[in-house]
């Protein structure tokens, strides 16, 4: 059937064409359509039955002159050749070179929707990562296999954390395959509808920190296609569990921006006609984004790992849209980015109340982080929160009212944005001198107010200077 | 019985069939792979068909075989310590078969068919004795924890014709048969099926009358729920939710633990899967499993088998409870059950209500929850199902569909608050948002068990938290300045109350579990710090001093320095605090001032 073209075609909009009177046409096969100026176009069957074959078309149905399009169905699931070779290469959103080099020829070939992993089959994420950056070392620390997403707005430096963790990602000593992780270290990046001044610096970023060579590109831009960014993440990961299960390598994996793949998942459900759910976006959505997030994890008895870093940016910076919502739900924490902070000169502006690292507690303590490292950060929680109660009070009966103690707690508020939270794009901070310099920030409060932390913990390292 | 037909559209999980004689409920077979699924409306000579697999690779004009039977599970010796999908298929031995990748179309038996089990029938029970619905016929020592009793199937009465002596079988050996009125004969096995969406039948419901102990303080001691009664835990993510979740399946002491994770993590249920097997149960010592049961169908699994698991769950949960046993259904989460059911009603097209929901959402919700309560079983015995519904409502807006729903269901209600979760105030129960119905018939077994102040303790810290909110409110208009020394000490105490009591840390060996001893006396001894410290108000003592009291810090850890054990310990401290107070009363107490007058707070 594969050699058969059809030209059936019944009508095309919004990235879709529908095709009549092809029969026997399996869900999910790969479709090639050949337009009038023949040029070739991906696309796959999302809905089919005896009397029409829906069709979306990655490239999109712009300039398709239905009189002259061909379209032939290839019998067989949208699958990806897989090589080691794919590594420092760049690719679009269908697997195709985008650097003007010959595209991966292998035998091996899979099928880009991927499988679900049995649960039982799934090893814990407990392996702490450093990145560099105090306010997730330390307080919403990430592990390999996890799936941690940054929540950000329009013009918050997003992109510049992500490219700071991959610059900075590292095992700390503890491991036996440390030396051997360490090389067999990749970078899987999916840019979906990003500037292409983003995805320069990303770019700059790989190079600066030398490992072009060790990052597969899966690039839609901003004037590409968006149909393009509903297969795009797919494609990625189906590189990515390649690299991790096949191959054996820790595998970071960032997607920028999941906004704009749900945005183009919204624009096919209402071409198709599904009933949406909230702000348009159809019901499915949470099972969708579920199918690329969970791809993240280890497998039992295998070496490799997915890590994945999605950016979210939520749309007038409401935590509560649909995207971001769902996201939380699926992933195992957030790293939620704050204008205020970043007006304040923050750098990164991480707002740490409503971060989250679920698998935080695995990974940290003795053995891994330091004995303290638990407490350490929920007293920071907690004594941040408080100072937060304190500042809003400040604000209405003025810094002068406040007792000794509230003082006490501004101090220590403004010494956690500017000393804790601030650090350089390129500063690059071990975990002992992240809890370290917690330690002397948390030494700006009165041991009485550190309810948290073992009297064990305050007689070790709390510093009685600090509270001068 | 089966019927043959032709596929005739593929969309998502949804696959239109030529089927003429397909009974609504009835399972589908579709395509080559064998895909399984169940006909949910019928159109002249269609069915429309929901699909538990993903139906990638389907074809129109594939075959459709209906199997004319409806979804069930199968019930019987084997299934406690299992760990299943959604269509009660057992994960290890997936696992074992296709590898770490689920694959299609795979049919598993729930439980191990070869396994021999040590059956001794029940004694009074004589060949032509007439024996019907839930009969105890005879038991089988699952494990060191559980017996398991054979029942008869709700749905055959009759005489007994044979029944097998005590020795070792297979769950397919014929144990016995049974003549029906009819003269037809009737195979007894030691395991049954049962349709998974037909509550199994029982003799009547009964009131519910033993509270559940989580060993959590916030639900046992403020918002208690009963053996049978049906509770909800709504939260944004973040707050909490699994965690609870996770500590109400280790330490509730139900006999019988069925946790369902419904659409959740694939890590956070590897978690459960590594933690549980280690993890033993306080009271008998045993190995936790041994009562526990899990059902997962992780978020990318197949949204219908997502919808279908609950029930499956709900189903075993029956089982359990017809044999007498007291059984706990953690379902987290059941939005995404509903979102399964708005996911599919979508497709199907129909009218959206709420936020996409179908108009049934309310009276399926509601039909579910009533599958829990404490009911007298067929055979005259007592046995109850409390379900335990985790909710995530968008954004954390309460005032969402599948909330506001189950809201109207559920008896206790444990609302989960970002503010206090982003603070790390965890478990984030919020004390004014929460409520409990089983507050009254909680306090008979507490006033029994533990103690006759129960109640008016419980009020009082109630109270306190109370106050402390509406006090909070002034000090963030006036400043703490504007209080006076007695309000200040409510605000303070209060305070004490939220860090000493109400959190509770799931990783704190010491303070994972609390018993309700210790609940209890932890309750009074706040309650104590708060009278005394009232009373050394009046007398003239400036509440700056009080606070300053060595004993504000030390109250706060007490949680983790006594165990649930060290009862000794607790009333100890109890003792300590008159004369801790009596030494301050000496130094402030102006001599002409009577120090007798006692005014508690109750």
């Amino acid at each position: 059937m594969s050699m058969l073209e059809y030209r059936s075609s019944a009508w095309a909009r919004g990235g879709l064409l529908a095709m009549r009177n092809v029969p026997g046409v399996a869900l999910g096969d790969r479709v090639a359509v050949r337009d009038h100026l023949g040029n070739r176009r991906n696309g796959q069957v999302i809905r089919s039955s005896s009397e029409m074959v829906l069709i979306q078309i990655f490239e999109g149905t712009d300039n398709l002159d239905l009189e002259r399009t061909w379209v032939r169905f290839l019998d067989q699931p949208f699958e990806l050749a897989l090589a080691p070779e794919m590594l420092g290469r760049v690719f679009n959103g269908v697997g195709q070179p985008r650097d003007g080099r010959p595209p991966i020829i292998s035998s091996l070939a899979r099928n880009v929707n991927g499988a679900a992993i049995n649960p039982a089959a799934r090893a814990y994420p407990r392996e702490f990562i450093q990145t560099g950056i105090s306010t997730i070392d330390g307080m919403n620390t990430l592990v390999r296999g996890q799936k941690l997403p940054v929540f950000s707005g329009s013009g918050l430096p997003h992109n510049r954390l992500a490219a700071q963790i991959v610059r900075q990602a590292k095992l700390l000593a503890y491991g036996d395959d440390n030396r051997e992780g360490q090389e067999s270290f990749a970078l899987v990046f999916a840019a979906m509808g990003v500037s292409h001044s983003d995805a320069q610096f990303f770019e700059e970023s790989f190079e600066e920190s030398g490992v072009l060579g060790q990052v597969v590109n899966f690039i839609n831009l901003a004037d590409d296609p968006p149909i393009e960014r509903l297969i795009l993440p797919r494609v990625a990961l189906t590189c990515a569990e390649y690299l991790a299960f096949d191959l054996g390598m820790h595998v970071l994996v960032v997607m920028t921006d999941m906004t704009y793949y749900a945005e183009a998942l919204r624009e096919i459900a209402t071409g198709k006609g599904d009933v949406p759910a909230r702000k348009g976006f159809p019901g499915y959505l949470y099972s969708d984004l579920a199918e690329i997030y969970e791809r993240a994890g280890r497998v039992r008895n295998k070496k490799g790992s997915i890590t994945l870093i999605p950016v979210v940016s939520m749309p007038s910076d409401d935590i509560t849209h649909p995207v971001p919502d769902l996201t939380g739900y699926i992933t195992e924490g957030q790293i939620v980015l704050s204008r205020e902070l970043m007006a304040a000169n923050i750098q990164p502006p991480v707002s740490v109340l409503p971060s989250l690292s679920r698998l935080m507690k695995d990974g940290i303590g003795e053995g891994m982080t330091r004995e303290d490292h638990a407490r350490v950060s929920s007293q920071l929680f907690a004594s941040y929160a408080k100072a937060q109660e304190v500042r809003s009070l400040a604000a209405i009966i003025g810094a002068e009212e406040l007792s000794q103690e509230d003082n006490q707690y501004l101090k220590f508020a403004e010494a956690f944005e500017q000393r804790f939270v601030s650090q350089g794009e390129h500063e690059d901070r071990s975990i002992f001198h992240t809890l370290d310099l917690a330690w002397e920030i948390l030494s700006l409060l009165p041991k009485e107010a550190l309810t948290r932390l073992s009297e064990k913990d305050i007689e070790a390292h709390y510093l009685s200077t600090g509270t001068q | 019985m089966n019927s043959e037909g032709t596929i005739l559209d593929i969309q998502g999980p949804i696959v239109i069939a030529q089927l003429p004689s397909a009974l609504i409920g009835e399972q589908v077979k579709l395509g080559s792979e064998g895909l399984m699924g169940e006909v949910i409306a019928r159109e002249d000579g269609r069915a429309i068909i929901q699909v538990y697999e993903n139906t990638e690779g389907l074809r129109p004009e594939g075959p459709a075989t209906a199997l004319g039977s409806q979804l069930s599970v199968e019930l019987g010796p084997g299934l406690l310590g299992g760990i299943f999908d959604g269509l009660q298929r057992p994960l290890n031995t997936m696992l074992d078969l296709t590898g770490e990748r689920i694959e299609r179309g795979l049919v598993v038996s729930a439980i191990d068919r070869n396994r021999r089990w040590a059956f001794v029938p029940a004694e009074e029970l004589k060949v032509g004795a007439q024996v019907s619905g839930g009969t105890i016929l005879g038991t089988v020592p699952e494990n060191e924890t559980i017996t398991h009793r054979i029942l008869m199937p709700p749905d055959i009465a009759g005489e007994l014709h044979d029944l097998v002596p005590a020795g070792e079988y297979a769950v397919d050996d014929v144990i016995g048969r049974v003549r029906d009125r009819y003269g037809n004969i009737h195979k007894l096995h030691l395991s049954s099926r049962w349709p998974v969406r037909i509550p199994r039948p029982f003799g009547k419901r009964d009131n519910a009358v033993q509270p559940l102990i989580t060993g959590q303080r916030i639900m046992d001691t403020f918002f208690p729920l009963l053996k049978g009664g049906k509770g909800a835990i709504p939260g944004p993510f973040g707050a909490g939710k699994t965690v609870l979740q996770q500590q109400i399946a280790r330490w509730s002491d139900a006999q019988i633990v069925i946790y369902v994770g419904c659409g959740e993590r694939g890590n956070e249920l590897t978690e459960v899967l590594d933690t549980f097997p280690k993890l033993t149960d306080p009271r008998t010592g045993r190995p936790l499993m041994e009562r526990t049961l899990l059902v997962a169908n992780t978020s990318n699994m197949p949204v219908v088998a997502r919808e279908v698991s609950v029930y499956v769950g709900m189903t075993i949960g029956e089982y359990f409870r017809d044999q007498g046993y007291d059984v706990v259904i953690v379902a987290d989460s059941t939005s995404r059950w509903a979102e399964a059911l708005r996911e599919v009603s979508g497709r199907l097209g129909q009218m959206p209500v709420e936020e996409g929901y179908p108009a049934y959402l309310g009276s399926t919700l509601s039909a579910f929850y009533e599958r829990a309560g404490r009911v007298v079983t067929l055979n005259g015995n007592h046995g109850s199902v409390t379900l335990i519904g985790a909710v995530s409502p968008p954004g954390g807006d309460f005032s969402e569909p599948v909330t506001s729903h189950t809201k109207d269901i559920i008896q206790t209600f444990w609302a989960l608050s970002k503010d206090l979760a982003d603070a790390r105030h965890y478990p984030a129960v919020d004390w004014l948002e929460s409520f409990s119905l089983f507050v009254d018939a909680a306090a008979k077994w507490w006033h029994e068990n533990i103690n006759e102040d129960w109640m008016r303790l419980r009020n009082a810290a109630l109270r306190l938290l109370s106050e402390s909110e509406e006090l909070a409110r002034i000090v963030n208009l006036v400043g703490v300045e504007a209080l006076s020394g007695q309000q200040r000490w409510t605000l303070e105490t209060a305070k004490l109350i939220r860090e000493g009591l109400l959190q509770q840390s799931a990783l704190e060996p010491q303070d994972s579990f609390c018993s309700p001893q210790k609940q209890f006396l932890m309750l009074k001894l706040m309650i104590e710090i708060y009278n005394r410290g009232a009373e050394m108000l009046r007398i003239g003592m400036p509440v700056q001093e009080l606070l300053r009291q060595p004993l504000m810090a030390k109250a706060r850890r007490w949680k983790i320095v006594y165990s649930s054990e060290d009862i000794e310990g607790l009333e100890k401290e109890l003792q300590a605090i008159e004369p801790t107070f009596d030494a301050l009363r000496t130094e402030y107490a102006s001599p002409v001032q009577s120090t007798g007058a006692k005014a508690d707070l109750s």
